[in-house]
Parts: structure tokens; C-alpha cells; sequence
């Protein structure tokens, strides 16, 4: 792959390559930072124009994780894509199983049950609790504050054991499928969970404690970052970062799926719309992820944990090997996979860096016609050049971790 | 939605599964955007992005997803469009949301976006050859394209 700086039209920057003419005018130089910085987060390279330590342009390039999910999901059947959407934002792999599988089973106009929409509300906010640990994690190393990794990880590790209990994989869990569970809660989940929700309120305590007494970390992060919520709004920012700002949307209560409405949490918004701000929305977050997860496992539903629809759900082992209806149900998913009825759907949810949409559309035969993916950082990055703009480039470190971008989300 | 909307470019009006879906003239798509972002409130461009419909006529839809916030409301809006030389106005003007999005669809359709400011590959290097989301691009490339398939 070749992306030689002279060819490249993304990276075409204004700075003079002689010097200017008029020695009054400010001289800037151009500075190329990544695609391997570590702060970046994975391979996003961006193009600075400086003029002294000020960002006067920032131009972003993507697509070094471009791996064509969206032409891949085309040649698998249904039930198979669900491995693909954890791929998509590995840290909110279970947010991406969550709303593949409503836009299906919107299509196929399926009834979950009331257990497996609980148990997904529960799984999608472990996602979220995971994929704000790492955030906080390396945000704070990437600022300096190298122990506050430790602890976060140290917590991302029980949420990783409890979701290998539950489908045995720690990250690519494809827990979530097509009219429900990909396995039946397994015995004693009740206890795992428990002992996490009862022990965590304390330890975001820790990292609070740890953050806000330390006054490099404040100094650091507040009054850094600023973005008008309008230029947000226009650019397609979504998440905690629209919080940051004050703006209350958060997509579980404005437009509530998965028995998101039988819950009782806040939307946490802050009005400075700063890094700290930011930090404080995510913070806040992850103490109402913590309410919703004691609420799932104190009111868990009992029931199937699976929809009554035997041409989509693979039938259960005993009776697929002593009955012959759920054999020839068993065959047929398998080999040639279930057809979705014609038509098209938007379906979003809120992952844990904004909306994530699926925009799918079916032909009426057992693989999808087309899917989209709206995914949040692809959306968020746009406003990364308005971001950075007339700020230090010591501070672009800050700003760019307050994002929170997966970049093999934006790529996809 | 509850209520209908009215505007000239306006060719149909589609619900599905709780979803509305305006088909639009492409040629005014630019007058339309203006109107549903200024008078009927939809401030965010979630996503812009085209299914290929190979070999039917007209091959390409590209599609907007649009949202309000202050009225709690989701609207698409397709645009269908001839496979020969498909090209449309682009919307970056009235959501500068638009741009990566309009680039997107570009690198993997080939729809040209007119008036688009920086009109160049987004995902794929940029001396690649061919639109891989078209449906008549093999799934593995031309590069590495198996004997009996040339």
C-alpha cells in the first residue's frame, strides 16, 4: 500500500514548502503524528500545521484499519454476521451483537422475551463498563497519571471473567444473537455479578480520589478541548461528548429499546465542555451502569431466555437429537441459514462512544443485501481538526484521548 | 411519523416498520435538505450512505439518515440514481457532518458527490482501483481474482 506524504491529497496542507516571501508572515511547519503515535489509540495518522507549539490545521487520515466488514457481511448468512459486528468496535463488542440483532429481529418482526432483554440490557452496560475502564486507563496514562491504569484493569479483568462465564470468550463474545441468547445464563452468574455490582461504586470512588486530588491531572484537563455544541451537532458528534456539552440525549431514553425504559438511571450531562467534563459525563456514567446492572440482577425476569421461533433459533441440544421436527429446523439454519423478509431498517442504540446504527437492507433471501454501520467514532472523528484548532499541541494529547475513538470502529 | 411532510422534490412517501422513508427528486436534493434542516427542525445527519441495486435500473439509492433531537424524530431520505455516470449534489453545506460520509460512498460506489470540497478516497489508499461495495467487485478483488474467473 502506497501513501507516499507528496501523493497523498488528504494530506495537502498550505504550509509553504520556501520560505515565505513576506518575513512578517508566520512560519509554519507541518508535523506528521502517527499512524503508530501511541496516544492515537490504534492507527489514525493526523497531519499538524504548527506555527510555533499552536495547531493551526489538523487533517486526519483513517482507513489504515479498513477491513471491509461491510462487503464481508454481505457473503455470510444472518445468524453468521453476528461474529462480524463484535469486530467493529472490539472494546462495545456486545453493544454492536445488541443492535444487529434488533434490526433483524425487527425485520422479522420477532418477540424477545422479557429474560433475554434484560440479560442483554445487563450485557450491554458490562460493555460499557469495560470499554470506560480502558478509556479512563490509558486517557490518564496517556496524561501522565500511570497508576490509575492499574486499578482500571484491575476491574476490566472481573468484567472480562464474568462475560467468559456467561459465553466463554473474554472480548469476542457474539453473546447477543438473532432472537436472543447465544447460551443460557450459566449456574451461579447471580453470585459473580453480585460480588462485582456490590464491590465497583467503591472502587470508581478509587479512581475519583486518585484523579482529583492529583493536580497535574486538573490542570490538565480543565478548560482543554472546548468544541461549540453546534459545530458538534453539525458534524455529527454523538455520545458523552453532546453530555459534555449539556446537551441531555442519550438515546436509551430518547428512544428506549431492549426494556432500556423499565429502568431507573440518569443522563449525566456537565456544562463546561472541556476534557474534565468529559471525564466527569464518563465517571457518572459508569456509576448509573452500575445502578442498571443491580436493578437487572435484583429484578432479572424469569422465563425463556430464547424467542419462540423455531426457523430462526437453533433448537435446544436434547430435542434437537430425539425430535425430527427440530432436527430438519437444526438442518436447515445451519446449512442454508433463515430467510428475513424484504425491506430495510434503521435501528440505533447508545454504545458507550454514541449511536451506533445498522441501516440493513434485505432481499428476502438468507444473507443481508446490504449493511451499513453508522458507527459513533467515525462520526466523532470529523470534528477532530475543529477540535484541535488554535489549541497547544501539548494539549492535543488531552483532547484527543477525551473522544474516545476505537479506530477500528471508524474504519471498520 | 404522525405527520406528512410537503415539499416538491418530494416523489413518494414510504412507512416500514415504524420508519419513514421520503423518496426524493435528485435533482432538488440540495433544496430539500435545506428545508428539512431549517424548517422542519432535523439539525443531525446521522449517516449518508447507497445500496447498489446491480444489474436493475436505476442502479444506485443513496440514502440519508436524518435525525431532530427536539422532536424525538428519525426520517430517510433515498434518491435513486442511473448506473451510467451516477453523480448527485453534495449536502456538505447544509450539514458539514456530510463530508466523510459523501467521501465514503464515493470510495465504495463511485457516486461523485458535486461540490463537494475534498472529494477523495476515505477508507481505501488512494490509488485504488475500482469501488469494492458495488456489487459487481468480487469479494476478494480483482488482484487476486482465481484463474476460471477471468
Amino acid at each position: 500500500m502506497k501513501r507516499v506524504l507528496d501523493e497523498d491529497p488528504v494530506a495537502t496542507l498550505s504550509a509553504p514548502a520556501v520560505e515565505p516571501e513576506n518575513p512578517a508572515a508566520p512560519r509554519l511547519m507541518t508535523l506528521n503524528m502517527g499512524p503508530q503515535h501511541p496516544s492515537t489509540h490504534g492507527v489514525l495518522r493526523i497531519m499538524l500545521e504548527l506555527e510555533g507549539e499552536t495547531i493551526r490545521k489538523a487533517v486526519p487520515d483513517i482507513g489504515f484499519l479498513h477491513t471491509g466488514i461491510e462487503k464481508e457481511c454481505e457473503q455470510k448468512t444472518w445468524q453468521k454476521v453476528v461474529t462480524l459486528t463484535d469486530r467493529v468496535d472490539y472494546l462495545a463488542n456486545l453493544s454492536n451483537n445488541l443492535v444487529y440483532a434488533l434490526a433483524v429481529e425487527k425485520l422479522l418482526q420477532i418477540e424477545i422475551p422479557p429474560r433475554a432483554q434484560w440479560m442483554r440490557v445487563m450485557m450491554a452496560e458490562f460493555s460499557r463498563l469495560n470499554s470506560h475502564l480502558v478509556w479512563l486507563g490509558t486517557h490518564a496514562l496517556d496524561i501522565g497519571a500511570m497508576s490509575v491504569f492499574f486499578y482500571c484493569f484491575r476491574e476490566r479483568e472481573d468484567i472480562l471473567r464474568i462475560l467468559e462465564m456467561f459465553s466463554g470468550q473474554r472480548m469476542m463474545t457474539s453473546y447477543i444473537r438473532i432472537g436472543g441468547l447465544a447460551l443460557e445464563p450459566p449456574r451461579g452468574w447471580q453470585k459473580a455479578v453480585g460480588k462485582f455490582i456490590r464491590g465497583f461504586p467503591g472502587k470508581v470512588d478509587e479512581y475519583e480520589e486518585l484523579l482529583d486530588a492529583n493536580p497535574i491531572w486538573t490542570r490538565r484537563t480543565q478548560g482543554v478541548g472546548f468544541i461549540s455544541l453546534e459545530d458538534m451537532l453539525d458534524l455529527g458528534v454523538t455520545g458523552p461528548m453532546i453530555r459534555a456539552a449539556g446537551l441531555p440525549w442519550d438515546i436509551r431514553k430518547s428512544e428506549p429499546y431492549s426494556s432500556y425504559d423499565q429502568f431507573d438511571f440518569e443522563v449525566q450531562t456537565k456544562k463546561e465542555n472541556d476534557v474534565y467534563a468529559r471525564y466527569r459525563v464518563r465517571l457518572g456514567e459508569m456509576r448509573q451502569s452500575a445502578k442498571i446492572i443491580a436493578q437487572a440482577l435484583e429484578g432479572m425476569p424469569e422465563g425463556a431466555w430464547q424467542a419462540d421461533a423455531p426457523h430462526v433459533v437453533l433448537p435446544d441440544r436434547e430435542k434437537m437429537k430425539t425430535q425430527m421436527e427440530a432436527l430438519i429446523y437444526h438442518f436447515k439454519i445451519v446449512t442454508e441459514g433463515f430467510r428475513v423478509p424484504a425491506g430495510e431498517v434503521y435501528q440505533c442504540v447508545e454504545s458507550p462512544r454514541g449511536e451506533i446504527g445498522y441501516y440493513i437492507v434485505s432481499d428476502g433471501t438468507s444473507k443481508p443485501y446490504r449493511i451499513h454501520m453508522r458507527t459513533p467514532s467515525f462520526g466523532n472523528l470529523q470534528a477532530l481538526s475543529v477540535l484541535l484548532k488554535d489549541s497547544l499541541i501539548a494539549d492535543s494529547i488531552a483532547s484527543l484521548g477525551s473522544m474516545d475513538f476505537v479506530l477500528g470502529d471508524t474504519d471498520r | 411519523m404522525n405527520r406528512k411532510i410537503e415539499h416538491d422534490a418530494i416523489l413518494e412517501t414510504q412507512e416500514s416498520f415504524g420508519e419513514t422513508t421520503l423518496i426524493a427528486d435528485p435533482e432538488q436534493i440540495l433544496n430539500l435538505c435545506r428545508y428539512l434542516k431549517h424548517e422542519e427542525k432535523f439539525l443531525r445527519l446521522s449517516a449518508v450512505t447507497a445500496v447498489d441495486w446491480y444489474p436493475a435500473e436505476p442502479r444506485f439509492e443513496v440514502v440519508y439518515h436524518l435525525h431532530s433531537i427536539e422532536k424525538n424524530e428519525r426520517l430517510r431520505v433515498k434518491c435513486r440514481l442511473s448506473g451510467a455516470d451516477p453523480q448527485i449534489d453534495s449536502v456538505c453545506e447544509v450539514w458539514r457532518g456530510a463530508d466523510w460520509y459523501e467521501r465514503e460512498v464515493y470510495d465504495m460506489f463511485g457516486i461523485k458527490f458535486l461540490n463537494h470540497p475534498n472529494l477523495v478516497r476515505i477508507l481505501m489508499p488512494v490509488d485504488w482501483e475500482g469501488y469494492p461495495l458495488r456489487k459487481d467487485y468480487p469479494v476478494h478483488g480483482y488482484k487476486y481474482s482465481y484463474p476460471e474467473e477471468q
